[in-house]
């Protein structure tokens, strides 16, 4: 990058493959992260081989559902920063009825990570994104790996990664983890992400049961009102609805508001606390 | 938290509860409908899929074969048949090879390094004899097998064959009242039974969770494969002739490992009907694609994560092992060893059971690591029956020939129904001390800890027993 003019070196700042070389696999050397990112994604959709790909860490990868049950962290640097990656259980949903989702939810929720990674397997757009809805309901701080983009173009399937990223209001990253494709890509949306300079707007589900949209509203606009910085009011108000009692009592902690204003350490504290349970 | 907040929050909640009853019944259905259909709707805009149907879909077509209610199981027995053999044959020659060099040439130069520098026989014994000799045994005995069971295994679950073994039994584990998942768990034991009991999480229900951890000792692990490898080979496989050993001895394990899975089902069905009575919970489980496996990477990663580690851990407890065993066999009161009296003491109750004392004594040195049973029943067998075939007394070793051992076997009483019983045993008594642990953390509950460790012993000891019975009244029949 010696030879580069001025000019031009400011636009490959901002061109992933010039930044992969920045790439810094740390393993488990975690020490003083900038930033915390959370893999998450329905089961054997190649997270492990993601979450590798970005640590250089040699977790084992298997081809079946639910090989990762408790989390595993690594870290890499990437561009200045350090960036601390936490692996969560495979999960087709987040709605917390078995102790793999409860989880994933749970860090997700409480972690509050700076960016959350939705691995998503492109043969199976439909039912990935199940997972990816629910994730937005939580974060707008997402961005979505579209893994296995050789499997779905082996059995015809074309994924338009441009109008998904339009409609869903996030970065989406074609990828074939396995082969270490679209992985620069990926750095560069998590460091767009992780410093602002990408805003998320995202896709809010539609509920189209009057009686639920009501519901919803109600009890979105009552909580908008007491908890003004809370960042997901209609998620939590559809877990009240649902008679969550973990959430309301998160609530009546002040688990949730607390942490939108939270610095890393205190976050780190929170991560622990998760982390024996 | 001001008091304000709080009520406020109350209000919230409570507008909450009363709207959910506005809602109805179907609360969640409505939300997850929502969902999906908002999830549809971005995938369709954003998918184009091929007009016509693929001509040949290699996929459908194998999982049609490989999860077919006449194939299924045939295919699976073979595909095991196929692994063991190929772990019994190939092990054979790099694990003489390697006691050829650990036991055969390094052990008598440290013997004549040790002699030289004129050592106390008894540090040179404890350090050589014990200490160095344990860590070799399990070297040369583990790692030969590991080396090829484990990438195997690995390849099979890369390629995604483990979730159409799951497919194959789900329907026999619901039978037993027990959740499908738990042929996931289980397939998990066969490599390592605190990993496996680690894997249950991802069965939802605390009934069903709590079934596959107290049976997932039935899973035989792979600590106790080298002793079923071993035992079957000189025992069953000399039962035919020399060209048909290989392959009984590969029958007689995968017909324990069967009888395992056997006993997987008929407890589950046992506390699934008394103690952990409870409604069978559906799942789906996703049969995900075939992949071709990336055989450079799995070997690499087989031989790294899993066989150093295993072994790694083995070598841990094989030393302290070897240290305890050699000083238990040389300290005596009386004129016999401390071996010797819990020998004694444990051999009317080993031989009710159709084994003896020394085996006896070899499980509960063997607590921590199920892999160092056999080291050291043969250790303990010479200090028994003053067999002049090792190297002294309390020596761990590997003896040259297959025939030495069995010499030695046969020295200690051993008949054709000790091995049979040994191989049972070793299949169903206890889980190591680190699953123990495992479970402990896992279910958080003392009470069922005490069960998944305790109930096996007791079953062990009551299946042998049994066998025992029937053998020698069959015995004294003919």
């Amino acid at each position: 990058m010696t030879k580069n003019t001025k000019t031009s070196s400011d636009a490959c700042e901002s061109c992933a493959i010039h930044n992969a070389a920045a790439l810094h696999k740390l393993g488990v050397d975690m020490s003083d992260f900038d930033y915390v990112i959370a893999l998450s994604g329905n089961p054997n959709t190649g997270k492990s081989t993601v979450f590798n790909a970005l640590t250089g860490l040699r977790q084992h990868t298997g081809n079946w559902p639910g090989k990762t049950v408790s989390r595993a962290e690594g870290g890499f640097e990437y561009g200045d920063h350090k960036y601390k990656l936490v692996d969560l259980p495979g999960t087709y949903s987040l709605l917390a009825t078995s102790l793999d989702e409860e989880v994933a939810r749970d860090f997700i929720l409480f972690g509050q990570p700076d960016v959350t990674i939705v691995v998503v397997d492109a043969t199976r757009l439909e039912r990935n994104l199940n997972l990816v809805l629910q994730v937005l309901e939580i974060t707008n701080r997402v961005v979505v790996a579209l893994n296995l983009m050789d499997e779905a173009n082996r059995h015809g399937i074309q994924v338009d990664e441009r109008r998904l990223a339009r409609d869903l209001g996030i970065p989406v990253v074609p990828m074939v983890a396995r082969q270490g494709e679209g992985v620069p890509e990926l750095l560069q949306a998590i460091s767009d992400v992780a410093n602002r300079k990408t805003v998320g707007k995202p896709y809010r589900v539609k509920y189209d049961s009057p009686e639920l949209k009501k519901a919803v509203i109600e009890v979105t606009k009552q909580i908008e009102s007491a908890y003004p910085e809370l960042p997901n009011a209609q998620w939590v108000a559809m877990r009240l609805l649902d008679g969550d009692e973990r959430i309301a009592e998160a609530l009546r902690k002040g688990e949730l508001g607390d942490l939108t204003h939270g610095n890393i350490e205190h976050r780190s504290a929170q991560m622990q606390v998760i982390g024996n349970q | 938290m001001t008091i304000e907040n709080t009520t406020t929050l109350e209000n919230i909640l409570s507008t909450a509860q009363a709207l959910r009853w506005e809602v109805g019944i179907d609360f969640h259905e409505k939300v997850t409908e929502s969902i999906y259909t908002d999830a549809v709707k971005i995938a369709d805009r954003a998918t184009t899929r091929p007009e016509e149907k693929p001509r040949f879909d290699f996929d459908r077509k194998l999982d049609q074969i490989l999860t077919s209610r006449v194939w299924g199981f045939p295919l699976m027995l073979a595909l095991l048949m196929i692994v063991f053999w190929l772990t019994i044959s190939g092990a054979n020659v790099p694990s003489s090879m390697l006691a050829n060099l650990l036991l055969d040439t390094i052990h008598p130069m440290l013997k004549n390094f040790a002699a030289n520098i004129g050592m106390p026989w008894w540090l040179d014994g404890f350090l050589f004899d014990g200490v160095y000799l344990a860590t070799a045994w399990v070297i040369s005995v583990m790692l030969p097998p590991m080396a090829i069971f484990f990438p195997l295994f690995t390849l099979l679950e890369d390629f995604g064959y483990l979730p159409r073994v799951a497919f194959n039994m789900d329907n026999m584990f619901r039978k037993a009242g027990a959740h499908g998942k738990q042929a996931l768990s289980m397939t998990m034991g066969f490599g390592c039974n605190a990993a496996g009991v680690v894997a249950t999480r991802i069965i939802d229900s605390p009934r069903e969770r709590l079934i596959a951890i107290i049976t997932n000792n039935f899973a035989l692990c792979n600590g106790r494969w080298p002793t079923q490898i071993l035992i079957a080979s000189l025992f069953i496989g000399a039962l035919v002739p020399a060209q048909l050993a290989g392959f009984v001895s590969a029958m007689a394990v995968v017909g324990i490992a069967l009888l395992g899975v056997f006993l997987t089902f008929l407890s589950s069905m046992f506390l699934s009907k008394t103690w952990l009575k409870g409604e069978v919970s559906t799942f789906s489980l996703e049969l995900p694609p075939y992949r071709p496996p990336r055989i450079w990477q799995t070997i690499y990663t087989s031989i790294i994560d899993r066989t150093l580690v295993i072994l790694w851990r083995a070598i841990i407890f094989a030393i302290p092992a070897g240290a305890v065993l050699w000083l238990s066999a040389n300290i005596t009161i009386g004129g016999t060893s401390l071996a010797g009296y819990l020998i004694n003491f444990l051999d009317p109750f080993g031989l009710l059971i159709g084994l003896n004392g020394v085996i006896l004594v070899a499980f509960i040195v063997a607590i921590p690591a199920n892999e160092i049973v056999i080291p050291t029943i043969m250790m303990l067998t010479v200090l028994v029956t003053g067999a002049s075939a090792g190297e002294g007394t309390g020596v761990m070793f590997e003896l040259e020939s297959g025939m030495e051992t069995m010499a030695l076997f046969e020295a200690g009483g051993w008949t054709l129904l000790t091995a049979v019983n040994l191989m049972l045993f070793s299949l169903i008594h206890n889980p190591c001390s680190t699953t123990i642990y495992t479970i402990f953390k896992e279910t958080g509950s003392k009470k069922w800890t005490w069960v998944a460790s305790l109930a096996p012993v007791l079953l062990g000891f009551a299946v042998t027993f049994v066998v025992a019975q029937i053998w020698r009244l069959v015995a004294s029949i003919l």
